[in-house]
């Protein structure tokens, strides 16, 4: 199983002092962060995308290449790349092009955004929403599995001949998590490609996450991807810990309060019961991470939210330390005490990848279709039998 | 069959005016709908005792607590429903509003609703159809043709219940004929069956193929 962190990447003043990091503080902060993350022995280091201030997110490969250069092991992921505002083209070439400096240390988490204006600024129109998402994937797709490109779609200037360069690394693309909150047509969309759902999870009731990751693992059972606890499955979480609950509710209580997302709203007892937030003792927070699986299976990957509501890099990196050193041990085996033998531990890795070879499903532009359309054409038959015999 | 209506009260006291006239509406929508050989559930929300959920709905982006999450799902399927807002700055009152703000915009599409207000002067008499009677319009409720508005003098006056029967007696009407939506195949379903939704739940899935089509960049 894989465990790491995710940041969205905002500049928020601290709440008690008042002090404000600038774009180049915040930039350095968040790249120690990342270094730190692979030293205290997590997997993964996400970075949000963002186009618009209190965010300083704006170029993920910029950012990740100069974080793979200086670390070994760490999986360089996004939370989330925008794969309805961005060319589909550039994120081929972009993120091929940061497997090879990587050494395929790389996936990606597709995401479509949230904020209206971004979209114009972009050239695109936020009603377009899912259909962006699903066209510019499905481009994605083919830019990274086709030599030669040919595309006429809805959304961009028609490609004739196009190669995207540098091509994936070992001829193997990234693997791909689709991440949303509310939207059943992309768990869909993960299920139909059999690729990874990821559910944010820290701003809504688990309920909620539930039904969202049911939905996407029925269907990945029903694309023929594998059983529906095979399917791939990423969550969020939220947390700050303390030797004591009463400690760490203390000194995160300020930043609760005042944090940009749900701030002056519900209590911070209210919150943590309504969500994921857990701010307690490490033993509270494993406690409560194991539970996870309790509601939506056995998973893969679990990304904490750290650096964020304005908390100061000193205590951040002693919330890496505890979550590296007493949490995730633990949490690594108690996950896999529980996990059955066929589900699997990890998503899919560019060694295993490669490791299954160019006639993997993975290696089709839609691994699905010739079974879907084996189910219309029963479906038709069947309807041609009634027909015939009424 | 025993149907369910939902009463939404937005008076902000104990005892207030704006729950009289709530309570007035609903018994006599109960004697209408017995009266016609039916029994009638009444679910009352007074919207005082949720306002600082309806806050915390508002500023974490839509999470709904527990209370809310049931709510939202008895209004999606309650068979009719009576608003009543006390008049605010010539308006319903912010808090009215945050309910249905909290609704899923689909959860009362085709519902029968009785919309009411309560003032100190019949000069805000106007609110139900400036204020009330476009907010469902939006919302493609049926709002019955009579409005009941009462000015503190009203509680005073015999008119007020005379106007309360008569609504009560449309509400009832459009109450008992719901679910009776003629014989399928002869009309486009949509316009036969209203779809309510309450938001609870994850939309159901359209299948990728649908969402795939016009998109794959050969097509």
């Amino acid at each position: 199983m894989q465990f790491g962190i995710f940041s969205v990447g905002d500049i928020t003043p601290d709440p008690t002092t008042g002090s404000v990091l600038s774009e180049g503080e915040r930039i350095a902060y968040m790249t120690r962060l990342a270094l730190k993350a692979e030293e205290v022995g997590l997997d993964v280091f996400a970075t949000g995308e963002h186009h618009n201030p209190p965010f300083v997110v704006s170029s993920p490969t910029t950012h990740l290449g100069f974080i793979a250069a200086q670390t070994e092991k760490l999986l360089l992921s996004t939370s989330t790349t925008l794969i309805t505002t961005n060319d589909p083209v550039k994120i081929a070439e972009d993120y091929a092009f940061l497997q090879h400096l990587s050494g395929g240390r790389v996936d990606l988490m597709m995401g479509r955004g949230n904020t209206g204006p971004v979209y114009p600024w972009f050239g695109k129109d936020i009603r377009d929403g899912i259909k962006l998402a699903v066209e510019n994937y499905h481009l994605l797709r083919k830019l990274w599995r086709e030599p030669v490109v040919n595309w006429q779609g809805q959304f961009r200037t028609p490609l004739q001949g196009y190669t995207s360069t540098p091509a994936p690394l070992d001829g193997t693309p990234p693997f791909v998590w689709h991440g949303s909150i509310r939207s059943s047509e992309i768990a869909e969309q993960a299920a139909y490609y059999g690729d990874g759902f990821f559910h944010n999870h820290i701003f809504w009731n688990k309920e909620h996450t539930e039904q969202m990751v049911r939905l996407y693992r029925q269907r990945f059972e029903f694309y023929g991807h594998g059983a529906a606890d095979q399917a791939y499955v990423g969550l969020g979480g939220q947390v700050f810990m303390a030797s004591s609950e009463a400690e760490a509710k203390r000194v995160f209580r300020p930043y609760f309060d005042n944090a940009p997302v749900y701030g002056h709203g519900p209590s911070l007892e209210d919150f943590s019961q309504m969500t994921p937030l857990t701010v307690g003792t490490t033993e509270q927070v494993i406690e409560r991470t194991l539970g996870f699986a309790d509601y939506v299976g056995d998973y893969q990957r679990q990304l904490f939210l750290l650096d964020h509501a304005g908390l100061p890099e000193s205590l951040v990196m002693e919330q890496l330390e505890m979550l590296g050193t007493e949490v995730v041990p633990v949490l690594r085996t108690e996950f896999e005490r529980r996990r059955p033998a066929h589900v699997p531990s990890d998503p899919p890795t560019h060694a295993s990848m490669v490791a299954a070879g160019p006639d993997a499903a993975f290696h089709l532009i839609e691994p699905a279709r010739e079974r879907v359309e084996a189910m219309q054409a029963e479906a038709q038959a069947q309807q041609q039998a009634a027909g015939a015999t009424a | 069959m025993t149907r369910r209506i939902v009463v939404v009260t937005a008076g902000l006291t104990v005892p207030s005016s704006t729950r009289l006239l709530a309570d007035q509406l609903a018994e006599a929508t109960t004697a209408q709908v017995t009266a016609r050989g039916e029994g009638l559930d009444v679910q009352f929300v007074e919207l005082r005792e949720i306002a600082g959920e309806l806050a915390q709905f508002m500023v974490t982006g839509g999470v709904p607590t527990p209370r809310l999450t049931e709510l939202r799902e008895q209004v999606a399927s309650a068979d009719g429903l009576v608003a009543v807002t006390p008049v605010f700055n010539g308006s319903y009152s912010g808090l009215f509003k945050m309910f249905f703000d909290a609704l899923d915009k689909d959860s009362l599409t085709g519902t029968p609703v009785l919309v009411a207000a309560t003032a100190g002067s019949a000069r805000h008499s106007l609110v139900l159809d400036h204020a009330l009677r476009p907010l469902f319009a939006y919302l493609r409720a049926i709002v019955v043709p009579t409005g009941v508005f009462a000015a503190t003098e009203d509680f005073g006056s015999l008119g007020l219940a005379d106007r309360i029967t008569r609504a009560a007696a449309e509400l009832a009407a459009l109450v008992l004929s719901q679910g009776g939506y003629g014989v399928g195949g002869f009309a486009p379903d949509l316009a036969a069956r209203p779809r309510r939704t309450s938001g609870n739940d994850v939309a159901e899935v359209t299948p990728f193929g649908d969402l795939l089509r016009g998109h794959t960049g050969n097509d």
